[in-house]
């Protein structure tokens, strides 16, 4: 029983770290989907969610649900800024641009951050309602910690699929996705969409800096967990949702089984290795389908 | 005073000038076509008028407002609505999503619901699949989704991009059948771009030739297909005086 509670908890902290890689698959994944450029700086994104969210409670002692809504808002705010002040001026620029682009806004976030007082290179954390609270079924014990970032990832997860299957604004963005050029047709705004799909990057992002901080903590460099997202979302094969959110939780049980039961430096390497055998087996990732976009 | 009116207009591909100096009319309630062969300037002609391109010169009117250089979705919120060469559906949302897309500028619930009844009751084949994946349609249907979807902002004008582009000669006509049907009974009226000569002349009352991206010759489609030129060039019909060697010799009058 103890082993196979051990291995439980194993795999349950895996899932919600997966969650986590997840979200930010989900996020590179979305922007990918619309533009064909990788965003680099989507692991910042979740860096600054994670700043903001600590402030937040810190600072402005603010209860968690609260401060969930408000760092919401503010990336929302964050994503449509960076869209409109660094994207659109660019549009028409080659992709090999914009991608260095992004590169050039990960580095960027990182300095801004460094020297904001009260932010800056030091290491801090916040407690949330879950921290340190169990629940108990029988034998098994679950902490709360880990089975709060499985829910509100899927809740999060339910919110945009109702929203891409459901709404009007969400179909557009799928239309435009596929079709660009059907879209103007249409009379949809492809700048709005664009603006859109960073906005909802953001969210992401924010989100997954929330859900991340209480487990890793809030560091300026703790946007690197965006390297191991990647392999999660080219797992799902770049262009799925579902792929994504299956991608992050392959890689993150893998990971937590890894560095569990495998000898040091292999929990690193196992994201890669996994995502080296998906590829070898289906070149187009779990989820995808040789490209046929059509621009 | 006609529904569009284009007057001169000059398109280009960054130097290469596509569209040479075109003007034509659509009459209200009318159906006008641009026949032409390919690489003449009609699909350039067409996405000059909603908005894709914007001409260097010249003027296009639409219900007496000008319009040139607008951007698209004003264009279409004007009610000017294309239906793309080669159907350009949205492959990976359902039948009824793309219909949805169609309707993206309104937001009358209610008559969005019943304009999608209508359109399955123009496209019954459309009706039957309405959560099929449009890209698993066959091309007669995409092409029936790609016109029902332009429909679906309730156009005064509708462009289509040679609608008979790669179908059956049996699905060319319930094509051009249901193009009929829709003009005549929503009084929606068409511009139509065909390479395939005699089922436009067939179906419009006013066409355009084009060559090299201008007008060479304009009429009534009943004066067109008498034409000795357009039957040689467009419609393929060979007289015995003209064969051989001579045939090449023979210059078009209107050169
Ligand atoms: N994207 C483009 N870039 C450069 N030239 C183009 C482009 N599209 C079309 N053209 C040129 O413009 C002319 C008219 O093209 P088009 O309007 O597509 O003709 P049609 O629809 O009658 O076949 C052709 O000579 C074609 O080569
Ligand atoms: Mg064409």
């Amino acid at each position: 029983m103890n082993l196979l509670n051990e291995i439980l908890q194993t795999i349950l902290s895996g899932i919600s770290v997966g969650c986590i890689y997840g979200l930010i698959a989900l996020g590179f994944v979305m922007i990918f989907k619309a533009t064909e450029v990788i965003n680099f700086a989507q692991g910042e994104l979740m860096m600054v969610g994670a700043f903001i969210a600590f402030s937040l409670i810190s600072f402005f002692h603010l209860s968690y649900w609260t401060t969930l809504l408000l760092t919401t808002l503010i990336m929302a705010l964050f994503g449509m800024i960076i869209e409109r002040v660094v994207l659109r001026p660019l549009v028409g620029q080659p992709i090999f641009s914009l991608v260095m682009v992004t590169i050039g806004m990960m580095i960027f976030f990182k300095s801004v951050v460094s020297m904001i007082p009260f932010w800056g290179t030091d290491t801090y954390g916040f407690g949330t309602p879950f921290t340190e609270k169990l629940v108990r079924y029988n034998e098994i014990i679950v902490s709360w910690e880990h089975l709060s970032i499985i829910i509100l990832t899927l809740l999060l997860i339910l919110a945009l699929f109702i929203f891409f299957r459901f709404t009007k604004m969400g179909v557009a963005m799928r239309a435009t996705s596929q079709n660009q050029l059907a879209a103007v047709y249409m009379g949809i705004s492809v700048n709005r969409v664009f603006s859109l799909t960073w906005v909802i990057s953001a969210i992401l992002g924010g989100f997954a800096g929330i859900l991340l901080s209480p487990i890793t903590f809030v560091h300026m460099n703790m946007g690197l967990i965006g390297l191991k997202a990647m392999p999660a979302a080219i797992l799902g094969g770049f262009y799925s949702i579902p792929g994504a959110v299956v991608g992050g939780l392959i890689i993150g049980v893998t990971e937590s089984l890894a560095g569990a039961y495998l000898p040091i430096g292999w929990k690193d390497v196992a994201a890669w290795i996994i995502l080296i055998l998906v590829l070898v087996i289906r070149p187009y990732g779990l989820f995808g389908t040789e490209l046929k976009k059509k621009v | 005073m006609p529904l569009l009116k284009i007057r001169n207009i000059e398109t280009y591909y960054g130097p290469i000038m596509a569209i040479k100096g075109v003007s034509l009319d659509v009459e209200e309630g009318s159906i006008v076509t641009i026949l032409g062969a390919n690489g003449a300037g009609k699909t350039t002609i067409l996405k000059t008028i909603s908005g894709v391109m914007d001409p260097e010169k010249g003027s296009i009117e639409f219900l007496g407002q000008s319009i040139e250089g607008l951007a698209p979705d004003k264009i279409v919120r004007m009610g000017i609505s294309h239906v793309p060469e080669g159907r350009e559906v949205f492959e990976e949302l359902t039948v009824k999503e793309n219909l949805i897309m169609g309707a993206y500028l309104r937001n009358d619930r209610a008559e969005i619901r019943q304009d999608l009844k209508t359109m399955y009751n123009y496209f019954p084949v459309l009706g039957e699949r309405t959560a099929q994946q449009a890209g698993s349609l066959s091309g007669g249907e995409q092409q029936m989704l790609a016109i029902g979807r332009a429909l679906m902002s309730r156009p005064k004008l509708l462009l289509l991009d040679e609608p008979s582009l790669g179908l059956s000669p049996i699905l060319m006509q319930e094509i051009f059948q249901i193009i009929k049907r829709i003009n005549s009974e929503q009084k929606t009226s068409m511009l139509i771009v065909e390479q395939n000569a005699l089922m436009a002349l067939t179906l419009a009352q006013h066409g355009y030739v084009l060559e090299l991206g201008r007008i060479v010759l304009e009429d009534s489609c009943k004066e067109l297909m008498e034409n000795e030129d357009i039957k040689e060039f467009y419609l393929g019909v060979k007289e015995e005086s003209i064969r051989g060697t001579k045939r090449w010799k023979r210059k078009k009058k209107w050169r």
